[in-house]
C-alpha cells in the first residue's frame, strides 16, 4: 500500500498505474507539436488521438465532441459559459443545483457580472436537488442551459440527472453534468448534452481536464470549440489521463463493489461510536467511495489536524478559522451542521485494515478535542 | 417580533463557539422560554437550526437586531 492513510480521493486520486505507465511513454515518444507536419508530430498526434479515443469511448460520445483543457476547473467554465454563448439566442439564463462545485458557481457568477442570471435551485437535506422546483425554474423565459452534478463532491449524493435531463430535453434546453466525482467511478446517466470530467480525480494527473459536448444537438450548431487561447495541449498528461480513465472505467464496477461495503461501514459505526454526530448525504443512492460526518461541538479544522497526525489524510467543510470566511456552501445549503466537519474518500488503494484503523482512532480523537469543552 | 427570555452574546466568536455557548445555555432558560444568540460567524446561519433540529430544540428564525444577526430558539423540553 502505497499512501496508508490517504483518505481524499475527491481531491485528488493517488496516480493510477495505468496513468504512471503511459505518463512515461509518452514522455519519451510523445514531446512534439501535435499539429506540425513531420513524423515527431504525427506520432504525438497519434497518441492525441489514440486518448481522445478512449476518453470518447468511456464518456460515449465520438472523438470529435472530446476537448482536452488545463484543469477541471477550466472545463467547467468552457461548459458553462460555452453553453450559455451557444444558446444567447434562447436567453441569458443559467439554472443550477444551489451544491454545484465552485468551479461551476464561479463561471455562473462570471456570467452575472456579464449582465447574465444565475438561478440557483435548493436542495433538499440529503443534498439532492429539488426536481419540481428545477422543473418550474426550467419553465421560466429566457433559460438558455441548466447546470446539474452527477453527484455531489462533499456529500457522495448522487443527483437525479436522468430525470433532469428529461426535463430539460421536454424543454429544449441543454443540459451541463460535471461528472468530475463520477467519471471512472460509476455509470453517468444519459440525457445530457455537456459533461466535464477532471483526471485527478480518477487516478490521472493533474492538470488535464475533459470537456464532452454532443454536438449533434440542434443548440451546438452555434458552439464554439476552445481555441488556441487555450494554450497547447499537456500531451503526455492528456495520454496518461486518458489510459487511467480506461483502466478505471474497467475496475469502476468491481471497485464500487469493495468500497461501497466499506463506506456503509463508516457511516455505520461512526454514528453508533462517535457521540452526538450526524452522517450527512444520501445513505444509499451516493458515490461509492465517500462518506462525510459533522461532530458537534468539534473545530473541524483541529479535527483534520488531529486526523492528519495520526497518519490520516481527509478534508473538512468547516470554517472554524478565521483562514475560510464561509462554511462549506454545500452544507449550509441542505441545513446541517457545517462545524467539526470530516469528508472521508476512498481510492483504489484504500484497504479494510486503513479504514478500521480510522474508526478504532476516530471516537479517541473526537473526546479529546471535546475534553477542553466543559459544560455540556 | 417578541422579546426574549434571555440573551446570549457570541459575536465574536467562531464556529463551533456559539453553539456550545448556545447548548450550556439553553438548559437555563425555563421550558417554553425564548433564547436569543447574537452571532456574527457565517456558520451560526446554518448551525444554530442544524443543532435544534439534531436536539429536538425549536428554532424561531433568524432575526435583525440593533446588535446584528441573532438567532431565536425556544426550549421545548
Amino acid at each position: 500500500m502505497a499512501h496508508p492513510g490517504y483518505f481524499d480521493a475527491a481531491a485528488a486520486a493517488p496516480l493510477h498505474p495505468a496513468a504512471r505507465e503511459a505518463l512515461i511513454a509518452s514522455l519519451t515518444d510523445g514531446w512534439a507539436d501535435p499539429e506540425k507536419l513531420y513524423t515527431q508530430a504525427r506520432r504525438a498526434r497519434q497518441l492525441l488521438d489514440a486518448a481522445r479515443g478512449a476518453t470518447a469511448e468511456v464518456v460515449g460520445v465520438r472523438p470529435d465532441e472530446v476537448f482536452f483543457c488545463a484543469s477541471g476547473t477550466v472545463a467547467c467554465r468552457l461548459a458553462v459559459l460555452g453553453t450559455l454563448r451557444a444558446r444567447r439566442r434562447a436567453g441569458a439564463t443559467l439554472i443550477h443545483s444551489s451544491v454545484e462545485h465552485s468551479a461551476v458557481l464561479g463561471a455562473a457568477q462570471s456570467h452575472v457580472e456579464s449582465g447574465g442570471t444565475a438561478l440557483p435551485i435548493p436542495v433538499d437535506r440529503l443534498g439532492r436537488v429539488d426536481l419540481t422546483e428545477f422543473a418550474a425554474t426550467l419553465a421560466t423565459p429566457g433559460v438558455a442551459a441548466a447546470a446539474l452534478m452527477s453527484a455531489n463532491h462533499e456529500v457522495g449524493t448522487a443527483q437525479p440527472v436522468e430525470a433532469a435531463a428529461r426535463l430539460c430535453a421536454g424543454s429544449a434546453v441543454p443540459l451541463y453534468v460535471d461528472a468530475a466525482q463520477s467519471l471512472g467511478r460509476m455509470p453517468i446517466p444519459p440525457g445530457w448534452s455537456v459533461l466535464t470530467g477532471s483526471a485527478h480525480k480518477w487516478g490521472g494527473p493533474a492538470g488535464v481536464g475533459v470537456l464532452a459536448v454532443r454536438l449533434g444537438e440542434p443548440w451546438a450548431a452555434r458552439w464554439t470549440p476552445p481555441g488556441p487561447e487555450e494554450g497547447s495541449p499537456a500531451l503526455p498528461a492528456i495520454v496518461a489521463a486518458a489510459a487511467s480513465l480506461r483502466a478505471a472505467a474497467a475496475e469502476a464496477d468491481a471497485e464500487a463493489a469493495r468500497l461501497r461495503p466499506l463506506v456503509a461501514r463508516i457511516r455505520a459505526t461512526v454514528a453508533a461510536t462517535v457521540p452526538d454526530v450526524e452522517v450527512v448525504g444520501d445513505p444509499d443512492d451516493r458515490l461509492p467511495n465517500l462518506v462525510t460526518f459533522s461532530c458537534l461541538y468539534v473545530d473541524g479544522e483541529a479535527l483534520l489536524h488531529e486526523l492528519d497526525r495520526r497518519g490520516f489524510a481527509v478534508s473538512s467543510g468547516s470554517s472554524c478559522t478565521a483562514s475560510t470566511l464561509r462554511p462549506s456552501h454545500v452544507l449550509e445549503a441542505m441545513g446541517v451542521l457545517s462545524h467539526g466537519n470530516v469528508r472521508v474518500s476512498l481510492h483504489r488503494e484504500s484497504t479494510e485494515e486503513e479504514v478500521d484503523r480510522f474508526l478504532a482512532e476516530l471516537p479517541g480523537v473526537v473526546a479529546e478535542l471535546r475534553a477542553h469543552v466543559v459544560g455540556l | 417580533m417578541s422579546q426574549p427570555d434571555e440573551v446570549l452574546d457570541c459575536r465574536g466568536q467562531r464556529c463551533p463557539l456559539p453553539v456550545i455557548e448556545l447548548a450550556r445555555r439553553l438548559p437555563e432558560v425555563p421550558v417554553g422560554g425564548v433564547l436569543r444568540v447574537l452571532a456574527d460567524d457565517p456558520a451560526a446561519a446554518g448551525d444554530i437550526p442544524a443543532w435544534c433540529r439534531l436536539r429536538d430544540q425549536e428554532f424561531l428564525g433568524e432575526v435583525t437586531v440593533d446588535e446584528g444577526s441573532a438567532f431565536d430558539v425556544r426550549r421545548r423540553h
